[in-house]
């Protein structure tokens, strides 16, 4: 019998109950954040890239990390969004830049939706190739649509009007653009945190786990991965739109492989299915790359190809994952001296 | 009165294969049925046509008078019917408390909800504990499937199953696997389940299929063969010519 | 009369490109049928034939047919290589694994080249017999494409045979339709799985040779088409050889005709048929039932 006096007083009851709280160094990446608007007001550009990146990243985990839906076409959502600030601010439609990264959700979780009902019927490599195609498709799209998307060379120079008729978005001091993004991804982060620990999170996980059982225990599996799939594209239709705002300019790069294999990457370094695996993905690739991949391109395409291959055979949790594994590892020899 | 859980003239074929051949089977309420049969009668699959997971190529599933022969998988988990697994099917990632969790989340209508925590759902949170202690898992609750025995992560997938508090439980060989000084917790279990459901297991063991029906089916070659209580079936010479005849061999 | 000439040299010009998409993909198909691996690396072996085949003939003066010899045993020894000490340990991995694992050396591999034989593209210089036209009598077409052709459909026969009529074809079919079965039958899985990557690997370098005409040889290839030997794959259905012979030959057909009359939107159509395709059949168009 159990040593516990109530069901509730058992550790597993406690610590599920208390799974969701706050923990104490979860401030420290807005802080870090902060900390470098202050510290590097000239890398402000950068910066920005990098929140946007991460806010990608994160959208990705939600479908690869929880409901394990292993997608290379996730590129397809970022470029939806990018092209819709993109579009709608070139054309002198609407260009006001909060109420334009709506629409940008908006669209980006229509195409989420219509391709998800259709494609999440599969599974496996024939999943896979739907989601390539279906970003080859919009990229395609993109590229024949000239008159409206400005074709190979895309939309150059969007004006985007002051956030809330305030503050410039300037691009030599992009101090606007950074709080902006920080303000976004924060916004997001919130809203993707409370999702991945309700019920509705867990039962992804289950669908990960082991998508039969789910069927089993009565889920509506298929309708979950749809709603999923859906919001995850909202999300990185966001990233997206926050991207063209920030560059003042849409182009095909959006919308590629290249994009959709190099976020998969930050999010597998870092660690996927762990929330904070894209900040540590995003800031050890972007940071890397921008000190290696411009001076030594072979270099660094080198040494990511081994990463990826030592990530895959020996370190499946990246960088998060392995530094558990570390800190578990000491933890057990501690209390033995 | 009308039947818990009715086939009618059920059949299923895969191309030329016939896996089912109608099969008009009943299962009471509080019923202990066995379904026994040699390897390739059937049986999997006649549980798939029950379940939802096949649908059939003729005839009608019934539950309490009801036709749900059309109605899918999950809606059927909803109406009462549950079942577990042959091999394992558990979500080896997480803790045996969040594997029951999931179960009885989707039971109460918490699983879809997106905006509060799972742990705040205390009502789920202590079911599923309930449910652990009475299987006796309370004190690996807070383990991953992967550190226990077989003969532990065999009873978290019937407490997963459990969890859905079903009418109608179907269990696929509910000991297959577990060493023997282990079976003894899969047999009590068994013994434990509220005697109001209708219950039919599929297994090979006799011992325990003997020891748990009160009525046995045998079906071959997807055809119901025979049926009676444990007597007259153990007694029937033609039921020992195909099947314990061959059991004994394998 | 001109049309049917216009139609007649594009289908010829479509089946060439449709072989060699065949020749590189059909390991690939059998792989991924066979192992369930999601090898997202193998235009990186047929890239490496390639630089093996093109770089033999222009540095040691060999001909094209013992090059492409050269470039198959090779290849092939070297995946062999790479399966045994890389791949066997992902057979049982998570696909996202896999495909990340075959993204890494996809990255290393070009990477490599770069490095080694630089970023150029590397020219197939024709031995003199395969230039010019050949009069086929109705048509006068290059005479390389002709021999493509003729090339591929030697190939497919001798590999169809090979599948059908040999024991080790037997065996692989047997364990791409029920590998647990073929396990139990006593089939060595691990020695016919390094068998029959090795296999695949080299055709697909005889099809970086082959190709490297119109296809091109540097070291971005097994990026640039990757997404069409996954096409030929998916449609053709994993692991059948003459599934994945009627994709390629399609796929190149339709490429070459939509690329001369909608110079634009051509791929567009390619990628719309292949989404209707797999939402139609998601196992292939000769892909086993689920």
């Amino acid at each position: 019998m159990s040593v516990f006096p109530t069901a509730t007083d058992h550790p597993a009851a406690r610590a599920l109950a208390g799974r969701h709280r706050l923990r104490l160094w979860e401030p420290l990446p807005w802080l870090l954040a902060l900390a470098f608007y202050v510290a590097f007001p000239t890398y402000l550009g950068f910066g920005t890239d990098l929140l946007v990146t991460i806010l990608f990243a994160i959208s990705l985990d939600l479908v690869l990390g929880y409901a394990g839906i292993v997608t290379l076409g996730h590129a397809a959502f970022f470029g939806a969004g990018a092209y819709t600030v993109g579009m709608l601010a070139f054309h002198g439609i609407w260009a006001e830049p909060i109420t334009s990264l709506i629409a940008a959700a908006a669209v980006a979780a229509l195409v989420g939706l219509l391709s998800g009902l259709v494609l999440l019927r599969t599974t496996g490599l024939t999943l896979l190739m739907l989601t390539l195609c279906t970003m080859a498709l919009l990229e395609e799209a993109a590229n024949l649509a000239h008159d409206w998307t400005g074709g190979f060379d895309g939309l150059p120079s969007i004006a985007i009007p002051p956030l809330f008729g305030l503050f410039e978005f300037n691009p030599l001091y992009p101090n606007t653009q950074y709080l902006y993004a920080l303000g976004v991804l924060f916004i997001c982060f919130v809203f993707v945190r409370v999702l991945v620990y309700s019920p509705f999170g867990q039962s992804l996980t289950g669908i990960r786990e082991n998508t039969l059982r789910m069927h089993a225990v009565g889920a509506p599996v298929r309708m979950r991965l749809i709603v999923c799939y859906t919001i995850s594209a909202a999300i990185a239709g966001i990233a997206g739109g926050l991207w063209a705002q920030a560059n003042a300019y849409v182009n095909l790069s959006t919308l590629g492989l290249d994009r959709a294999a190099t976020v998969l990457i930050i999010l597998v370094l870092g660690g996927y299915g762990r929330l904070y695996g894209a900040f540590v993905g995003a800031v050890a690739y972007m940071v890397l790359s921008h000190l290696l991949a411009k001076i030594y391109p072979t270099a660094w395409q080198l040494g990511l190809g081994l990463l990826l291959v030592i990530i895959a055979l020996f370190a499946r949790g990246g960088i998060l994952g392995v530094g558990e594994t570390l800190l578990r590892w000491f933890g057990r020899r501690r209390p033995s001296p | 009165m009308t039947a818990l859980l009715e086939t009618r003239s059920l059949s299923k074929s895969f191309g030329a294969l016939l896996a089912t051949r109608d099969v008009s089977f009943t299962l009471e309420e509080g019923a202990r049925h066995a379904l026994i049969g040699p390897n390739g009668a059937g049986k999997t699959t006649f549980i798939n046509l029950l379940t939802g997971v096949l649908a059939p190529s003729a005839g009608e599933v019934l539950l309490k008078g009801h036709d749900i022969t059309q109605v899918e998988q999950a809606e059927r988990v909803k109406l009462g019917i549950a079942r577990t697994f042959q091999i394992n099917r558990l979500f080896r990632g997480l803790t045996v408390l969040e594997n029951v969790y999931m179960a009885i989340a989707e039971r109460v209508g918490a699983a879809p909800d997106m905006f509060r925590p799972a742990g705040k759902r205390q009502d789920v949170i202590d079911e599923s504990m309930e449910l652990l202690t009475r299987l006796k898992l309370a004190d690996i609750a807070h383990k991953a499937i992967p550190e226990l025995p077989y003969g532990r992560q065999r009873l978290v997938e019937l407490a997963i199953t459990l969890g859905l508090k079903p009418q109608v439980l179907l269990l696929d060989e509910p000991a297959a696997g577990v060493p023997s000084a282990e079976s003894h917790i899969i047999l009590d279990a068994i013994d434990a389940l509220p005697k109001n459901i209708g219950v039919l297991i599929i297994d090979h063991d006799m011992d325990l299929v003997f020891r748990f029906a009160k009525k046995i089916t045998v079906l071959v070659r997807g055809a119901v063969f025979a049926e009676g209580t444990p007597k007259e079936i153990g007694a029937n010479p033609d039921v020992r010519a195909v099947y314990l005849g061959q059991a004994a061999h394998g | 009369m001109i049309f049917g000439i216009d139609i007649a040299s594009m289908v010829l010009g479509g089946l060439a490109a449709g072989m060699v998409l065949f020749i590189v993909s059909v390991g690939l198909s059998v792989t991924m049928g066979l192992m369930g691996f999601v090898n997202l690396a193998h235009g990186a072996f047929a890239m490496l034939g390639g630089y093996v085949i093109v770089l033999a003939m222009r540095n040691w003066g060999v001909g094209f047919a013992p090059a492409l010899a050269i470039g198959f045993v090779v290849t092939a020894a070297v995946s062999a290589v790479f399966e045994r000490l890389l791949y066997a340990r992902l057979y049982r991995a998570p696909e996202l694994d896999q495909v990340l694992f075959t993204i890494g050396l996809v990255f290393v591999i070009i990477a490599s080249v770069t490095v080694l034989i630089g970023p150029e593209n590397q020219p197939l210089m024709l031995p003199d017999a395969l230039r010019g036209q050949l009069n086929l009598g109705f048509i006068e077409y290059r005479t390389y494409s002709i021999f493509l052709i003729v090339v591929g459909i030697v190939i497919v026969i001798g590999l169809w045979l090979g599948f059908e009529r040999t024991r080790m074809g037997a065996q692989i079919r047997a364990a791409v339709d029920n590998r647990q079965m073929a396990e139990s039958l006593g089939i060595n899985i691990d020695r016919l799985f390094t068998i029959t990557f090795a296999f695949g690997s080299g055709m697909a370098a005889l099809g970086g040779g082959l190709g490297a005409e119109f296809l091109g040889l540097d070291p971005q290839y097994p990026l640039k088409y990757l997404v069409y030997f996954l096409i030929v794959v998916a449609v053709g259905g994993p692991g059948r050889i003459i599934g994945a012979f009627y994709a390629a030959v399609l796929i190149g057909v339709l490429d070459f005709v939509l690329k001369k009359y909608v110079p634009q939107g051509g791929t567009l159509f390619i990628y719309a048929l292949t989404i209707l395709l797999l939402l139609w059949r998601p196992q292939g168009l000769f892909g086993k039932s689920a």
